[in-house]
């Protein structure tokens, strides 16, 4: 399938961590619906570590055992942690000393990476997030669209299932398909509904695939025209991974997207960069 | 503690579900407001008229009948007070604001409607208030579509007379709700078994205008950077105005008024300098709805006004006084009733103008439009008034929600973003 050029951006190579963990560091977690992260800087802001684990039942203490691992939780040498994300406030007081919302650490987070980027779209486990960047490193503007899932990682992962493909594998299966069969339900339980019934009746897998990924690219699209579509995009989150959304999506918007690597830990990014702020 | 379980009997309250609502309102009124820090004296008589809620109010309510007084039930800023003052009735705020009885409600009433509306019709339904089966009949009006149909359905459970409301502030208008407050009239002279007359309604003026003017004074306070007194407070002020004992009601307005210019004095304020200030402008805050001013002062910033039915729209504008017959007075209050600036009305532009001068008297950092679910008129409007405001260079966030509490933490993100937004 032809699509957009989609230009990676690959991270800073770690330094000798082992040096930089005793010195001054700063961490940002981010405590999502489906993922835990964390981000270690060094004091200028280079990336020492990264690390993005399932969340499982108690994201929290799977953090703060990798951060140990680490070696930055000793009292010596206790790093400053800025916590962002769904969970951010159960960590505050306790892994965490502050807190910022998910929009400013996106925020931080793309401009690091990219700064003349404009508009970061982050597509995560539970929840789809458009922002308007000013070019600082601040947000002008921001949609959530978080009342539904449908349009969200997890709307892919239940249709991924469906496949009984893993959801790594699934954009690049979509890609396959010279043509989309389009998904008439929107909510993620009548849409898996759907696709079974088009599989029984015998209608091209990859077909359906690519019809999936069309219906989340056509959820996404109002919400870029209601913010104010804006170059250069960052496409961050789980989301990012999914080769096929990063074409539909570029394609859809007449637009270059930015896909760095591991896009899924730009929230934990701006989380740290902010713990080094202030 | 009084025991009401007697009086609450007569009313035919269905005394369980009853008891398990003042339950939950008892322990959310004091996590939310029992709960805030260095709150004026004068707040005290409010926290009692919540605890006495369904006590001593309906009490006084009942007393009044018993003197062959009535009880007229209302929703909306545009049933004229005075009158029912003039004819011996008292107007009562029905308006709910909890989730409580939803699901009743929804037996007669579609999913898709306004939760206000669900929560009103559902409260009388359910039989657990003392307001609404203490009302000897309602006043609906034709404001929005929901309301408009709804009465049909609250008629078959007691009486309810539906005043037309306008939807233009034209001649045709103003006619039409003159016309409207003669057929009221006739309703209410046969409930007060009185005739109305010039000189109760000049009373019934002053009485009302002297709680807008409080309310209006009160507001004023807010003006101060930081505010003396929390959003929280000044909501919970304007939501009783909407029932309790207009002089005494009055009074206690005023004499917190005098507190908070003193506190302005002494600089003393729930708020340190910094903090944010906030507007909230759109769909009325009816008690026990609390949960946008709530999500917004626990997240570090103030609420300084309302432009809401519970805030600037119920008392910005006064009722002439020089009118010197019944027929000019009835003039002077349709003037002044039509001049509210509802989303009811098309156009509508006079509310977005306020908006912005409100926001800039208030020294706002930044307004929180609020709507409820399913409320077209005042969502629509959305899309001119943040027009305006991003032409005046004023940050403004939308929140469309219910009065559930699914999506307090989505809400809560929502605020702390905007809040990042404004401080950068």
């Amino acid at each position: 399938m032809k699509g957009m050029t989609v230009r990676i951006l690959s991270l800073p190579s770690p330094s000798s961590y082992l040096i930089e963990v005793l010195t001054m560091s700063f961490i940002g977690i981010d405590l999502g619906s489906r993922t835990a992260k964390y981000v270690i800087l060094d004091r200028n802001n280079s990336i020492i570590s990264f690390k993005i684990m399932a969340g499982g039942v108690n994201p929290l203490e799977k953090l703060r055992c990798a951060l140990r691992k680490e070696g930055v939780l000793k009292e010596e040498c206790r790093a400053d942690i800025v916590a962002t994300g769904y969970g951010r406030h159960t960590a505050q007081g306790d892994l965490a000393e502050r807190t910022i919302t998910e929009i400013k650490a996106f925020a931080l987070g793309a401009h690091y990476m990219h700064p003349r980027a404009r508009m970061v779209i982050d597509i995560g486990g539970q929840d789809t997030k458009i922002i308007a960047l000013d070019g600082d490193g601040s947000f002008e503007n921001f949609i959530i669209n978080d009342r539904c899932a449908a349009g969200t990682g997890r709307f892919l992962e239940v249709m991924a299932n469906s496949f009984e493909i893993g959801i790594g594998e699934f954009g690049s299966f979509a890609l396959m398909s010279g043509n989309s069969i389009k998904i008439n339900s929107m909510c993620t339980v009548f849409a898996e509904s759907e696709v079974i019934s088009l599989l029984a009746k015998g209608e091209d897998p990859r077909s359906i695939a690519l019809g999936i990924h069309q219906s989340v690219v056509e959820r996404i699209e109002p919400m870029v025209n209601r913010v104010g579509a804006r170059e250069p995009i960052l496409f961050a989150g789980g989301g990012a991974l999914n080769p096929c959304l990063a074409n539909l999506l570029g394609k859809r918007l007449g637009s270059n997207l930015i896909v760095p690597e591991n896009p899924q830990i730009i929230g934990a990014l701006g989380a740290a960069l902010h713990g080094n702020k202030e | 503690m009084n025991n009401y379980d007697e009086m609450w009997k007569s009313l035919n309250i269905d005394l369980d579900t009853h008891c398990k609502l003042l339950d939950v309102l008892g322990q959310v009124y004091t996590d939310i407001y029992l709960n805030q820090d260095n709150r004026p004296e004068g707040m005290e008589y409010f926290d009692f008229v919540v605890g006495e809620v369904h006590g001593l109010r309906i009490k006084e309510l009942l007393e009044h009948k018993a003197k062959g007084g009535f009880i007229a039930g209302a929703f909306c800023l545009f049933v004229p007070d005075e009158l029912i003052l003039a004819a011996g009735g008292l107007p009562i705020g029905l308006c709910g604001g909890a989730d409580l009885t939803t699901a009743k409600a929804e037996e007669f009433l579609p999913r898709n409607i306004c939760p206000l509306i669900k929560s009103s019709v559902g409260f009388k339904l359910a039989k657990i208030c003392p307001y609404f089966e203490s009302s000897d009949f309602l006043i609906g009006e034709t404001t929005c579509d929901g309301k408009k149909k709804a009465w049909e359905i609250l008629n078959d459970f007691i009486p309810t007379h539906v005043m037309h409301v306008p939807h233009m502030k034209t001649e045709a208008g103003h006619n039409v709700y003159r016309m409207e407050q003669i057929r009221l009239m006739g309703k209410l002279e046969e409930a007060g078994k009185t005739k109305i007359s010039f000189e109760n309604v000049k009373k019934a003026i002053e009485l009302m205008n002297n709680k807008r003017r409080a309310l209006a004074r009160l507001y004023e306070t807010r003006k101060h950077q930081p505010s003396p007194i929390s959003g929280k407070d000044a909501l919970l002020i304007s939501q009783v105005a909407f029932y309790d004992d207009i002089p005494r009601f009055t009074a206690s307005v005023d004499k917190l008024t005098g507190e908070l210019n003193k506190r302005i004095e002494a600089g003393i304020s729930p708020f340190v300098g910094k903090t944010p200030r906030i507007m909230l402008s759109g769909c009325p805050s009816v008690v026990p709805n609390w949960k946008l001013h709530h999500i917004i002062e626990t997240s570090g910033a103030s609420v300084v006004v309302e432009e809401a039915c519970t805030g600037t729209r119920y008392f910005e504008t006064l009722v002439d006084e020089s009118a010197a017959s019944l027929d000019e007075q009835l003039d002077a209050l349709a003037r002044r009733y039509l001049s509210i600036n509802c989303s009811c009305f098309t156009p509508n532009n006079e509310r977005t103008e306020q908006i912005i001068n409100y926001a800039r008297e208030y020294h706002v950092d930044g307004v929180v439009y609020n709507t409820l679910q399913f409320c077209h008129t005042y969502n629509v409007e959305y899309t001119k008034v943040e027009k305006a405001l991003k032409d005046a260079g004023i940050p403004v966030l939308k929140i469309e929600t219910d009065y559930t509490a699914e999506d307090a933490g989505q809400i809560q993100t929502r605020i702390e973003a905007f809040l990042e937004q404004i401080k950068s």
